[in-house]
């Protein structure tokens, strides 16, 4: 790892937690320095949500030690509870409370007076559109305004350091664009950003750096460049018409091919070098290779190609 | 947002943070009325099935069977509500909301407080409404108004404690299904095996050691002496023993798996 520092707003170090057998974290360590953003990416069971428990006071590590803005996760709870804003995985808001109602109960227990909880409620709901909704039950809400109304809660107290957990997972495109645009609006006020996702473009487009965690632990870190140099350019995902095509393909698109390639029955997707043109000369070679061809598309890599390039399986095996 | 606090400002908050999520609680209950209709019809669908069904057949000697049965029906009605207790909190766990407290600066005993004071406020208001059906069909106080607010001191709390054991409960089960479920088994043993609605004396000498001496039990006797206005014998002192040394045992217990959660 890069830089060790205790003063960054967020440092963890070798930490690890097992709930009975399962080993959650395997000695992670992180650091984020004040006002930028790091993502973590990995799959369900990669142990990103253990770390954040951690790190928010929710669970005590097994070992290892972490600090949230100098102050000591374990020795110190209330002090990181005091400068923290949490929004966890799963949207946790009061169905039956209105939305202000629940705003002005957070900010109460944030121990805000009564006029002080009021109004920083209101300048919530505006700010996140949902000030047409204050006065009804946060049930009859939508799950994009659930979300909202989650994360708005997690800033009543004006936190310097946010963490966000998989905070867009489930939501519509819609709602999805709406969330990314607000943790943007966050991230220009300077409030430092620890993010998990299983989205690469949800960490691409959010994070400074990002860190690839795979059973408990940092497989690897950087920038998104940096860790996208060492996935490849481009993917080409090929669909075909007879399993013999498969073959036929793969040979063809050797000279063009930068990695490893991964099969399917009448399907293979190519990391390919990045240029214009890679699409014209993909089917050219196809079509003089006499590969019956059903469907072509260029992409951009996934969390997939990430984790079949760093850890040699899909992400999905976690799952 | 102030530190370092002092003893004093940590006390205030400990009771700040409660009467928030007191607040809270009660709005929910009041916004959810069907909760609050629910655990009222039951005990009133009691007190009909007991006085005209089952009542004929009961013999209550120099009591009149409405005045006899409407204390225990009190009783009942605080020893149920102790699953509500259980439920609510189940279901905050399961909304994530519980995360999101912990993740507060608040008081760790908050939660747990501001659930149980909610539910003694609900107890009062359920026992109020059946005070009005029982008296509707004849039911009487013997006794004097202070003999009846000693009454309702002692079943709110006796209904405190209970939701204490209902918290622990709650907090260990954590799915609301499930406590409901098992509400049945801790509660239902302790209300039919006591004096609540038929005389003790008609029951078998083991049977009447355990029903004189059990919690639900020694205070239903409590409360009918102070409403009959008959002698009290020695269960007053069983009864706040019994509430007293539960939420002993429960406060500390709850509270304990509250931080683990």
């Amino acid at each position: 790892m890069a830089r060790r520092k205790r003063n960054d707003a967020i440092v963890a170090e070798g930490l690890e937690k097992s709930f009975g057998r399962v080993r959650a974290l395997d000695g992670i360590d992180l650091n984020v320095p004040e006002g930028t953003v790091v993502g973590l990416l990995g799959p369900n069971g990669a142990g990103k949500t253990t770390a954040v428990r951690i790190l928010t006071t929710l669970l005590q590590p097994d070992a290892g030690r972490a600090f949230v803005l100098g102050h000591d996760v374990t020795a110190e709870p209330d002090k990181v509870r005091a400068s923290i804003g949490l929004t966890g995985q799963f949207t946790a808001v009061d169905d039956n409370l209105t939305g202000a109602e629940f705003l002005w109960m957070v900010g109460r227990l944030y121990h805000m007076s009564n006029a002080q909880a009021r109004s920083r409620a209101e300048e919530l709901l505006t700010r996140f559109d949902l000030d047409e909704a204050a006065g009804r039950t946060v049930k009859t809400y939508s799950g994009g305004m659930q979300r909202r109304l989650d994360l708005a809660a997690s800033l009543v107290n004006r936190p310097k350091v946010l963490f966000l957990d998989e905070p867009t997972t489930g939501l519509d495109p819609t709602s999805r664009n709406a969330l990314w645009e607000v943790i943007e609006q966050l991230i220009r006020e300077g409030t430092t950003l620890l993010l998990t996702t299983q989205y690469l473009h949800e960490a691409d487009r959010l994070a400074d750096r990002i860190s690839v965690v795979d059973h408990g632990k940092v497989i690897a870190e950087g920038t998104s460049d940096q860790l996208k140099r060492k996935i490849g350019g481009e993917y080409i995902d090929i669909e075909v018409k007879r399993k013999m095509d498969v073959q036929l393909a793969l040979k063809a698109m050797a000279p063009i091919t930068v990695g490893d390639p991964s099969l399917g029955a009448t399907s293979l997707s190519l990391p390919v070098s990045n240029g214009s043109g890679v699409v014209a000369e993909a089917v050219r070679r196809l079509d003089k290779a006499g590969v019956k061809l059903v469907d072509l598309n260029v992409r951009r890599p996934t969390l997939d190609d990430v984790f079949m390039t760093l850890t040699g399986h899909a992400a999905e095996e976690d799952a | 947002m102030a530190l370092a606090l002092t003893p004093s400002d940590r006390m205030r908050w400990t009771i700040a943070d409660a009467l928030t999520l007191t607040r809270r609680n009660l709005i929910h209950m009041f916004r959810v009325p069907q909760l609050l209709v629910f655990s009222t019809i039951q005990p009133v669908m009691f007190v009909l099935l007991f006085t005209y069904v089952f009542g004929g057949a009961i013999r209550t000697p120099g009591v009149k069977y409405v005045n006899f049965l409407l204390p225990g029906i009190f009783v009942q009605i605080v020893a149920f509500s102790a699953m509500n207790t259980g439920i609510g909190i189940a279901e905050d766990i399961n909304k994530g909301l519980i995360d999101r407290f912990r993740s507060l600066p608040m008081a760790r005993s908050a939660v747990l407080a501001g659930r149980t004071l909610a539910d003694i406020t609900r107890n009062f208001f359920v026992l109020l409404l059946m005070y009005g059906v029982g008296s509707a069909i004849g039911f009487r106080i013997q006794s004097g108004p202070l003999e009846a607010i000693a009454a309702l001191g002692l079943l709110l709390l006796f209904g405190y404690t209970l939701s204490w054991i209902g918290a622990a409960i709650g907090l260990s089960l954590r799915d609301p299904e499930s406590v409901q479920a098992a509400g049945f088994v801790w509660i239902f043993p302790l209300i039919f095996a006591s004096g609540l609605f038929v005389p003790l004396i008609t029951m078998p000498g083991w049977l009447q050691g355990f029903a004189k001496n059990q919690p639900v039990g020694v205070t239903a006797e409590a409360v009918r002496a102070l409403v009959l206005g008959t002698p009290i014998g020695p269960y007053a002192w069983k009864a706040i023993a019994w509430g007293v040394g539960l939420l002993a045992v429960f406060v500390p217990l709850s509270v304990a798996r509250y931080r683990r959660t």
